[in-house]
């Protein structure tokens, strides 16, 4: 289990005068990247080498912060240590957040216990403690890690802006330090990542366009394109950004309704609800609220506080009513621009 | 403000009987499910667990179960498509 770390990194010194140190400032590059990975730029490169740091001058009594070696995660914490000093101990997550690695078992018991004993931290510190995020719990067994380590496991505060107050209060957490948010500026920032992701697959969907038009009768045209990209941009950017004040609790339902609300005004600007385009426009009504619900469903991943017994749940009602209203509305407007 | 996700769907379970009151699932909770009382922990707000199994993995009396899990719907998909378990990989984009 201690093999493939030590033949690179610094982590095997033993000696504290190896470890590399950490500023707590970030740089313009530093924020550019982050921008970058928002949009899903280079996003699973964005990583720094596992191992011990320092940040500010840590002796043998600074505690011990423990880490994931995604970038953003790493840019986060340490910007939130100015005027500390302490050891980071990233364990490497094959840069992926810490929540989501101790979803996926990455950042776990095996790999802290390995990051621990690799780095000779029993060496480098008299104290032994760890302070690991809480989010990583779903994937570290705390009594195992000092079963197997000597290492006592305390969990931190959720978000890294908390830390400095949590080191100096003794390492006691606040109940609003344990419980996890999803705030308006938390929900923007995931928006960019969802609306790139629909785009791409969205060129699929004007690539078909662009064929039926060479047979069309009534070919697609521009506000075909800007209903849809309405209904796209409803489903990935206006549902997260109001989800709390949707009634309703499945995200489907919510991007539904946001979708239809969008989808009977754009229908009425362009002047669709005409005898000659009722195909048509009950094709769309059936088919881009859906598309806004499927949307709205995918950013249940993204949320903090759906369980996958109700994501399941919702799946299964709602799927079938999006597939079947879908391929309704597909057959209405083809058949609108067709014959 | 809290959000809250769909009702009497969650898997959490709690035995009363084996909770030491050591508290490692209030520590660990994201969403305040838990609190001491009488020495022992109670689940205050069921609805609020977002199954990410802390608190089970942490229990050390073994007094928590939960069908631990993603609750992302992108996971599930690929789950159905790939037969395994629904994991957040997010390496494809979708998520996170």
């Amino acid at each position: 289990m201690s093999e493939g770390c030590c033949s690179k990194s610094s982590c095997c010194s033993g000696g504290t005068e190896d470890v590399p140190a950490v500023s707590t400032a970030l740089s313009f590059e530093d924020m550019l990247g982050a921008w970058k990975v928002r949009f899903g730029i280079a996003r699973m490169d964005y990583l720094v080498k596992p191992g011990l740091y320092a940040v500010g001058k840590p002796n043998s009594d600074s505690p011990v912060l423990v880490s994931a070696n995604y970038k953003l995660t790493f840019d986060t914490l340490r910007k939130n240590l100015v005027g500390l000093d302490c050891w980071l101990l990233i364990l490497d997550t094959k840069g992926v957040n810490v929540w989501c690695a101790a979803g996926k078992g990455t950042f776990g018991t095996c790999e802290l216990v390995h990051r621990i004993e690799a780095a000779q931290l029993s060496e480098i510190v008299t104290h032994r403690r760890v302070i690991v995020p809480q989010l990583g719990a779903s994937g570290v067994n705390a009594h195992e890690v000092t079963r197997r380590t000597g290492f006592s496991v305390t969990f931190g505060p959720v978000r890294a802006s908390d830390i400095q107050a949590f080191i100096a209060s003794g390492c006691k957490a606040t109940k609003e330090m344990r419980t996890v948010q999803f705030t308006l500026r938390d929900r923007l920032v995931l928006t960019p990542i969802e609306l790139v992701e629909a785009a791409k697959k969205s060129l699929l969907v004007f690539g078909v366009l662009f064929l039926i038009n060479f047979i069309a009768v009534r070919p697609f045209g521009i506000y075909d394109v800007a209903v849809y990209v309405g209904a796209v941009i409803v489903g990935t950017v206006l549902m997260p950004v109001l989800l709390p004040y949707i009634p309703g609790r499945a995200f489907a339902w919510k991007g539904w309704i946001l979708g239809l609300c969008w989808t009977v005004f754009a229908l009425w600007v362009l002047g669709w609800y005409t005898a000659g385009n009722w195909l048509l426009a009950a094709g769309y009504l059936l088919l881009l609220p859906m598309a806004s619900a499927f949307l709205a469903l995918n950013f249940t991943g993204c949320s903090t506080f759906t369980s996958p017994s109700g994501v399941l749940k919702e799946m299964r009602i709602t799927l079938p009513l999006i597939i079947a209203a879908s391929i309704i509305g597909v057959v209405l407007i083809l058949i609108h621009k067709l014959i | 403000m809290t959000l809250r996700y769909l009702k009497n769907v969650v898997t959490l379970s709690l035995d009363a009987e084996k909770c030491t009151g050591c508290e490692r699932c209030v520590e660990v909770c994201p969403h305040g499910v838990f609190d001491l009382y009488g020495g022992k922990v109670r689940i205050v707000e069921k609805d609020l667990c977002m199954e990410c199994g802390a608190c089970a993995l942490n229990c050390r009396a073994e007094a928590l179960t939960v069908n631990a899990g993603v609750g992302c719907a992108v996971a599930i998909i690929k789950s159905w498509i790939t037969g395994g378990e629904p994991s957040c990989d997010c390496s494809g984009g979708g998520c996170c």
